[in-house]
């Protein structure tokens, strides 16, 4: 009996608990524009966008979001940022299910994975909404799942420019070594194009060891890198550069730098709020990424572009975001361009904004 | 005063559970206009599927008073298998069944080196999770099988016509009926309960406690494998890193539906339950405008409730049936 009596009591205190959040809920609802624009119209004011990142709480989404954000805003759009806390395919297809409930007229989305949401985007798609990838792509046999995909290079570009940077560090002459994380496809990608590169187009430079697998060290960590780091230096002596085509990477790598006072020269794919003081006090002379910011801004417009009729992502077709118009190319994917590159000169500008 | 006039618990934590489904449906259709339409229905049951599917053998596995974190590695493992077999140019049917059979066999092995070598499963299941999750990465390496049967994956995301459930409930409702049954009507279920409330006990009197937990084991790699098959045909494809996380989820949902996490006690529809309205919380909370961080705090605050509540509800049992021995030998 007493048994009973305290379980019913929590039970209904959940209840209260549970009703009690609902109606902070409710009241935030209320309070938000979005709810009031449930007759959906063709006009650009009415439109309802959907912002999904891998995953929320991660500082470069916030700027990929804030790019989109201002399309919204020049457009006169409603844009939701809504996302999963844990970088998965089958968290983010939570949310893409969030978006056909929720009627959003276009999804414009970062894929977490290149697989595991094309069932969850081929809904959508049923469901009439317009869905531009932005940042990551689905896989290359799903394309037809979305319209178009905002991407920053071509890989191959992104891997050669990091040769480039570094080969400008050393003077064209001297080995190379890579810290880059396993199994990461994008970073796959690029050091496959960066092998043949640095070997034909700079003679009196070297991948450290002979190859360009002697060269590569894996490290998924700030202390991994670190580690990394130190054993390039142990092995390879002679060690006139080294490439680190990820944020953590290319962080950890300066940082160690800095610490050890080492000779050797620092590249590859860092975010400007991060390299600045490594920029600014010349341990790291030049990295580059591109903008975030830019692939959430051109994403919206490309989107809304096709809600409104005027693109329909064939190849070759074209669309225009702030003063730039955008052609689809191969795959059905634009391409921002090359990476934007942070040296003391510009760095204290970008490191503001991401 | 004796235990004759108190009406035999009238509310269970099951059954506190079935009632906690309820009112979540409820508020999830208050909360949200978005809640209960027929294709979100489709999606909440689509979704939890996988877990249920692992929940039901790791209830048994709980009750028996032992437990296997891998079920998430075993079900990667699996479809991991599947996706290389098939890209082997093994006909899709039959990598399903070599998928069934790496599951079954990873469940075997975890069972061997408890019952066998008589290893705490707690620790050989932290060490199998990373063991099975690093074969997946020499499996795949990296490289995700796509391009599975269209005729397959429809399965794994149409519903049955005609309604909003998805082909998948069938299998979780047979599963489940069938697991119930056993559990709570046979004597290999009164086996499993008595070998978690005491394991010396049950050995003393007949009860071939390695060979029912061996069993348990195999049955939860066998289970976990066959969600590991409906989470490849969900998701169209096959991935190193798929369904990471999921022995949380599972382990949450068997706690909360009221399995003692040290053995003897929990019901299969209890189970079930908890597995639903976590599902249907979840839904309910982001239709109506939560964010994945407020959802993460709601969860984990659940977990703890079902944790903290049953402690404090035998304390206090516990307690007053002190004070009435004293008053009544006063």
């Amino acid at each position: 009996m007493k048994k009973r009596k305290s379980i019913l009591a929590a039970a209904v205190t959940g209840a209260f608990l549970a009703f009690g959040l609902v109606g902070c809920a409710a009241t935030d609802e209320a309070e938000s524009p979005a709810t009031s624009a449930a007759g959906t119209t063709d006009t650009a004011e009415a439109l309802k966008i959907a912002i999904v990142p891998k995953a929320i709480n991660i500082g470069y989404f916030t700027g990929w979001n804030e790019g989109a954000q201002e399309a919204c805003a020049e457009l006169g759009a409603t844009c939701d940022y809504i996302g999963p806390n844990e970088i998965t395919g089958a968290a983010q297809t939570e949310f893409i299910n969030q978006v056909i409930q929720q009627n959003y007229d276009i999804l414009v989305i970062s894929a977490a994975d290149q697989n595991a949401i094309v069932p969850a985007l081929d809904k959508a798609r049923e469901a009439g909404i317009i869905i531009v990838t932005s940042d990551a792509d689905v896989a290359a046999e799903s394309v037809g799942s979305r319209l178009v995909s905002i991407l920053p290079s071509e890989q191959d570009d992104i891997g050669t420019a990091q040769v480039d940077w570094i080969a400008e560090a050393i003077g064209s002459e001297g080995s190379v070594a890579i810290i880059t994380p396993a199994n990461a496809a994008n970073q796959t990608a690029w050091i496959a194009a960066m092998g043949p590169y640095l070997e034909s187009q700079y003679p009196d430079m070297s991948w450290a060891g002979g190859s360009l697998e002697s060269a590569t060290f894996f490290a998924n960590d700030p202390t991994e890198s670190a580690e990394a780091f130190a054993s390039i230096l142990a092995q390879y002596p002679d060690v006139a550069g080294i490439i680190s085509p990820t944020t953590v990477g290319v962080l950890a790598a300066a940082v160690e730098k800095k610490a050890k006072g080492a000779a050797v020269k620092v590249t590859g794919l860092g975010l400007p709020s991060e390299m600045a003081p490594y920029i600014e006090d010349g341990t790291v002379e030049k990295v580059g990424l591109w903008n975030p910011l830019d692939l959430g801004y051109v994403a919206v417009y490309a989107a809304v572009a096709a809600k409104n009729g005027n693109f329909d992502g064939a190849i070759g077709s074209t669309f225009t975001a702030g003063d730039k118009t955008y052609t689809v190319v191969d795959g059905g994917i634009a391409y921002l361009g090359s990476p934007f590159t942070f040296t003391k000169e510009n760095i204290g500008e970008f490191k503001l904004i991401y | 005063m004796t235990n004759l006039s108190t009406p035999k618990n009238l509310l269970t934590w099951d059954k506190g559970v079935v009632l906690f489904l309820v009112i979540s449906i409820f508020i999830g259709s208050f909360a949200s206009e978005y809640f209960a339409t027929a294709s979100n229905l489709s999606f909440v049951i689509a979704s939890i599927a996988e877990i249920a599917i692992i929940a039901i053998a790791m209830a048994y596995l709980i009750i028996a008073g032992e437990i296997d974190l891998s079920v998430a590695s075993i079900m990667a493992l699996t479809s991991a298998s599947v996706g290389y077999a098939f890209q082997a140019g093994v006909a899709f049917e039959l990598a399903v069944v070599i998928g069934l059979v790496v599951g079954l066999l990873a469940g075997l092995f975890n069972g061997v080196l408890v019952t066998v070598f008589g290893l705490p499963s707690l620790a050989v299941t932290i060490a199998t999770l990373a063991l099975f999750r690093g074969l997946c990465w020499v499996l795949l390496e990296n490289k995700p099988v796509n391009q599975l049967p269209r005729e397959w994956i429809d399965l794994g995301n149409k519903n049955i016509p005609g309604t909003f459930f998805p082909w998948a409930t069938i299998l979780v409702v047979l599963l489940a009926g069938t697991a119930w049954f056993v559990l709570h009507h046979t004597k290999l279920g009164r086996w499993v309960f008595a070998i978690g409330t005491n394991a010396d006990a049950s050995r003393f009197s007949g009860i071939p406690v390695n060979s029912v937990k061996l069993g348990l084991f195999a049955f939860t790699g066998l289970m976990s494998a066959v969600a590991g098959v409906v989470y490849t045909l969900r998701f169209a494809s096959a991935s190193p890193d798929g369904g990471t996380g999921y022995e949380l989820s599972v382990i949450a949902a068997v706690l909360f539906g009221g399995v003692a996490i040290a053995g003897g006690v929990g019901t299969m529809w209890g189970v079930l339950a908890a597995v639903l309205s976590l599902g249907v919380i979840k839904s309910g909370l982001q239709l109506a405008g939560f964010s994945a961080n407020a959802l993460l705090i709601v969860s984990g605050g659940l977990l703890l409730i079902s944790v903290i509540l049953p402690r404090v509800t035998e304390f206090v049992r516990v307690h007053r049936s002190k004070a009435s021995t004293i008053k009544r030998t006063q």
